[in-house]
């Protein structure tokens, strides 16, 4: 290769590399902020602010969904199957809001410990499939934990 | 092959060569566009959770696909134009920008679309759709820096830097769900193992794909070819192909 092309070959790489670096390393510095969520072990553990509004993520648990007979008020437990944290929320909820579902809620800790919401999202997971297959994946998986129940 | 690469940076012989794919690849094109979106829209089944809604999918996952490859095409004529000054990367550079900000802007539209029965929300900034949007901004950073200099070839080598920079927000989109979290899900597509979405429906998303890169190529071209001849509007070989002289 041409020197003066040789040379320019290198400043083109320097280029992608010394701004990839810079902007990895900020993007690593400001991972926090970047996380759109924290998990419920990580509101357990004290390290979500509870003076102001945050969003915690993780699935509903099953059965512990608690609809208000009076209003719109539901009441929920979030988990990360390391840490729980209770939800209320008065409003409509997503379509996709079921038991055992990704959410993303957005609130404030009450002094119990409860995330009062202002916000509740689905979120939706990777899982593409006809609902015959949902079926029969259903089907096949209470076959399979049948034996173990009495 | 190297003929053929040198060949391709020659303004009448490329013209000429990209008529002629254009020529092929436009109708096979197409064709692919309509069978997938037939198969996808009508053929393949609802799912199981979303109903009908995920059909967007057809369209929004080949627009963010080639959105991004678009980019690494567009980076790489950045990169040639830099150190080899070949007028015909500029022209790629300046043909590819236009092109990847509408796929980008596509794909924004129809998350936010699909987003608001899903999430319940049009919009959030989570590191997936941020990181998207810093894409589409920086594909109208590069056509407006073009159309910012009036000597073309100092806006080339502003537009090759900036999309040089830009290369590193492609890997922080592919990998944001899994570095962050986010209210985008991870990948659906696998490349190693089963795939998380039903083959019924992975198909036609897999043509759409393809589709959308065809897609990519013949605009691509046409801009290049609509470019070269503006370009060389005095040359000979136009004034002759549009039957001038």
């Amino acid at each position: 290769m041409h020197p003066r092309r040789k040379q320019r070959l290198v400043w083109v790489s320097l280029i992608v590399v010394l701004s990839s670096a810079a902007i990895g390393l900020t993007a690593f510095a400001l991972r926090d902020n970047i996380n759109l969520f924290y998990p419920p072990a990580d509101v357990v553990a004290g390290k979500a602010p509870s003076d102001r509004n945050i969003r915690l993520g993780g699935m509903v648990v099953e059965g512990s969904i608690e609809r208000s007979d009076t209003n719109l008020t539901t009441q929920f437990v979030v988990t990360d199957y390391e840490g729980s944290v209770a939800v209320r929320y008065t409003g409509i909820l997503p379509d996709l809001f079921a038991e055992g579902q990704g959410v993303v809620a957005e609130g404030r800790l009450d002094g119990e410990g409860v995330l009062v919401a202002t916000q509740v999202l689905a979120k939706h997971d990777e899982n593409y499939m006809p609902p015959e297959v949902a079926a029969a994946l259903e089907g096949k998986s209470k076959a399979s934990v049948a034996p173990v129940s009495p | 092959m190297w003929s053929f690469i040198h060949k391709l940076g020659s303004p009448p012989w490329f013209f000429r060569f990209g008529g002629s794919l254009v020529r092929w690849l436009l109708p096979l094109t197409l064709i692919l566009l309509l069978v997938g979106a037939f198969w996808g829209l009508l053929v393949a089944p609802p799912d199981f959770r979303q109903g009908n809604s995920y059909r967007i999918i057809y369209i929004h996952v080949p627009a963010a696909v080639v959105a991004l490859a678009g980019y690494y095409v567009m980076a790489l004529a950045g990169a040639i134009s830099l150190i080899w000054r070949i007028k015909m990367a500029d022209i790629a550079m300046k043909a590819a920008a236009p092109v990847g900000a509408v796929l980008t802007g596509i794909a924004l539209v129809t998350g936010a679309i699909w987003g608001k029965p899903t999430w319940g929300t049009w919009w959030v900034w989570d590191a997936r759709i941020t990181s998207m949007l810093i894409l589409f901004f920086l594909y109208l950073g590069v056509v407006a820096l073009f159309e910012a200099y009036e000597n073309k070839a100092a806006a080339a080598k502003a537009c090759a830097v900036l999309s040089l920079v830009g290369t590193v927000n492609i890997p922080i989109i592919y990998k944001s769900v899994d570095w962050w979290y986010s209210l985008h899900q991870p990948a659906s597509i696998k490349f190693t193992g089963e795939s998380a979405i039903d083959a019924s429906m992975l198909y036609p998303l897999l043509l759409m794909i393809v589709a959308f890169y065809g897609l990519f190529a013949v605009t691509v071209v046409m801009n290049m070819r609509a470019e070269l001849i503006w370009h060389h509007r005095q040359s000979a070989w136009v004034r002759q192909w549009a039957g001038l002289d």
